[in-house]
């Protein structure tokens, strides 16, 4: 199949990374072997495509309005306490008598669920399992896409080429729908015996490696002829020294940018399944699951569509957004 | 050409048995016996279990079943769900939903992402130029099955201005599930136009046109968006191969009795057959899709040449 086409799995992100991010002049590379000593002479500085986009980023509006966002969402989800002082995964801390009444009774401001728990508190405490799903998966899709990546990309042959092809096959597969069968079989008793945040997350990162090994395979081939890789292949580094050391720096750059935005597509995804009731079952709580238990009061009770709603969305726009600024800072061609 | 073509074909046979060997190995590692769980509370007779497992190659090993299965395949027969209802018919009866979905979800793409990208890229830098940017931020970090909702609670419901689900009020009941099918890549479209658009308009020949005193209209329709439109119409012809199988959502959401609901449904009830053959004719199209996609591109821009 074509590797031009774009129709990643992570469908989700506006922004596929330009793969001819990294393929770019190597002298704007970060590898210290690239950058010459310089000595004296007043400010010469080393200017590194790191430090350039880092002294880029901390002046966009774009790129403090994001992380400003991932920071509170950050907090939420490791200290939900901090926003709330009701926890809903205590005893009595909800009452059928106040199931489902609307924001602004008893100073409730987001109203009450179907069980009369406080949704306000309840919503807090459902960033923790986005945050970790998303953090974890795309992790875990690094992780196996770079190393896949850069053995299809540095070896070649025939490992690059089977490869290639069991990415044609997932990618040719529907996400929800291999999301589905996956979760299914994980959840039997031969492996999780549940769905719980092992299981989706396993099935996530089954299904999500593909596009950071094209990314990263397609970096790596494009500095591996470069004369500082020769260089240190004639001063005798191993491979894989020539691999972490000097082929990875340089070719992170398209595949973060990627990570950042497919950390919010798979959020989104976590939602999704949940909400198709496939995903994480009761009582976890999670923005799928509460938008799945919201749609049969669509009529009598809309604000619990909304509220969950508005704090998913959030929350992927945030990372876009990052996303976004990550690749205007770190794409030489956009300065 | 026409060896590029068949050659494409050719790589694309490996891709579609491990495709549907890869959905085939799930469905049958799933745990649960389909035959028993047939009857429900009332068991069906141990024989008439044994002759249906029997009939349905169930008692075969894996690869057998498989070699099997795709053996009818090659002859157009996608086997019987398990009250004997050929899969094909199953398929020939939820098709023209999904199709007219995707259809519904590709001009609305097509229109709308067209004209707002073209209007964005004309006036660079303009308001409407932020607006068309930050409306397609928003909208494509909404997922789907929000942004349905949101579309039903507002349009339907509040407004009441479209049907909320099912399929009673004719070509009517598409446009909701469509606009909502669509939305993220009528996002992606207007992006790439204006981002297209703006490149193109830089070059020399368009100040050439200029310069020998055409109108700004003549330069941007004939000379300009011309160039602009390739990746646009490439983009679509991918985006046509991936709208079928994101319907499982739409189709859910909005009540259609579509193939992606069909195939939902029958995950849950373990009918191997109907999973397979729905999604194998999803992985087909997606790859014939992209197969016209790379010879499209090959007829729209003359510098690319297959051998």
């Amino acid at each position: 199949m074509s590797e031009r086409t774009t129709s990643g799995l992570p469908h989700s992100s506006l922004s596929e990374p330009d793969p001819g991010l990294a393929s770019g002049d190597p002298s704007v590379g970060s590898s210290p072997a690239t950058v010459p000593e310089l000595s004296g002479g007043g400010d010469l500085r080393q200017a590194s495509l790191w430090s350039d986009a880092w002294r880029q980023m901390r002046r966009s509006k774009l790129f403090l309005l994001a992380s400003g966002m991932l920071l509170v969402l950050a907090v939420m989800a490791a200290f939900p306490q901090l926003f709330t002082s009701i926890d809903p995964r205590a005893r009595n801390a909800c009452s059928l008598a106040n199931s489902r009444k609307t924001p602004g009774t008893n100073g409730a401001w987001f109203g009450y669920d179907t069980f009369g728990c406080d949704y306000y508190s309840t919503v807090i405490y459902g960033a923790r399992v986005s945050m970790i799903i998303g953090l974890v998966v795309v992790g875990g899709a690094l992780l196996i896409g770079i190393f896949l990546g850069a053995l299809a990309g540095y070896f070649g042959g025939w490992f690059d080429t089977v490869i290639a092809r069991i990415t044609d096959v997932i990618y040719g597969l529907p996400l929800i729908l291999g999301a589905i069968l996956l979760l299914n079989l994980l959840a039997s008793d031969r492996f999780f015996g549940e769905r719980n945040l092992a299981t989706v997350s396993t099935a996530l990162i089954l299904l999500s490696w593909m596009t950071v090994m094209r990314l990263f395979r397609s970096s790596v081939i494009s500095v591996k002829d470069t004369d500082y890789v020769s260089a240190a292949r004639a001063m005798g580094a191993t491979d894989s020294r020539i691999i972490l050391r000097h082929i990875l720096p340089n070719s992170l750059a398209p595949v973060l940018v990627y990570a950042t935005i497919a950390v919010g597509a798979t959020i989104a995804a976590e939602a999704a399944l949940s909400f198709l009731g496939i995903g994480l079952q009761q009582p976890a709580i999670s923005w799928g699951l509460q938008i799945n238990s919201a749609q049969s009061y669509i009529r009598s009770a809309p604000h619990l569509l909304f509220f969950p709603s508005i704090f998913l969305s959030v929350t992927v726009l945030s990372f876009i957004l990052l996303g976004d600024a990550l690749r205007d800072a770190l794409d030489p061609k956009l300065r | 050409m026409a060896r590029y073509i068949a050659r494409r074909l050719l790589l694309a046979i490996p891709v579609l048995l491990g495709a549907t060997f890869l959905i085939f190995a799930m469905v049958f590692a799933l745990p649960g016996d389909p035959i028993r769980a047939l009857g429900g509370d009332r068991p069906l007779a141990p024989a008439v279990q044994e002759q249906l497992r029997e009939e349905y190659n169930l008692n075969d090993p894996l690869p057998v079943q498989y070699i099997k299965y795709v053996g009818g395949l090659v002859q157009g027969d996608f086997g019987r769900d398990f009250s004997g209802r050929p899969v094909s018919e199953i398929i020939q009866q939820r098709l023209p939903v999904t199709i007219k979905l995707a259809l519904v979800a590709l001009a609305f793409e097509a229109i709308f992402g067209l004209i707002a990208g073209i209007l964005a890229g004309i006036r660079n830098k303009s308001f409407f130029d932020s607006l068309v940017l930050v409306s397609t931020t928003l909208i494509v970090s909404i997922p789907s099955f929000v942004l349905g909702f949101i579309a039903q609670y507002t349009f339907g419901l509040r407004l009441g201005l479209f049907p909320i689900a099912g399929l009673n009020d004719g070509l009517q009941s598409y446009l909701l599930p469509g606009f909502v099918l669509g939305a993220l890549s009528l996002a992606y479209i207007a992006r790439l136009t204006r981002t297209s658009l703006v490149e193109n308009l830089r070059n020399d020949y368009v100040r050439t046109a200029k310069a020998k005193g055409l109108t700004p209209a003549s330069v941007v329709g004939k000379h300009t968006l011309r160039n602009s439109l390739i990746p646009v119409v490439t983009y679509l012809g991918v985006d046509l191969g991936t709208l079928m199988s994101g319907a499982i959502i739409t189709e859910g959401i909005f009540n259609l009795p579509g193939l992606g609901r069909a195939v939902f449904d029958a995950i849950a009830s373990q009918e191997g057959a109907v999973v397979v053959g729905i999604v194998t004719l999803f992985v087909l199209v997606y790859i014939l899709f992209n197969l016209l996609v790379d010879v499209l591109y090959a007829a729209l821009d003359p510098r690319i040449r297959y051998e």
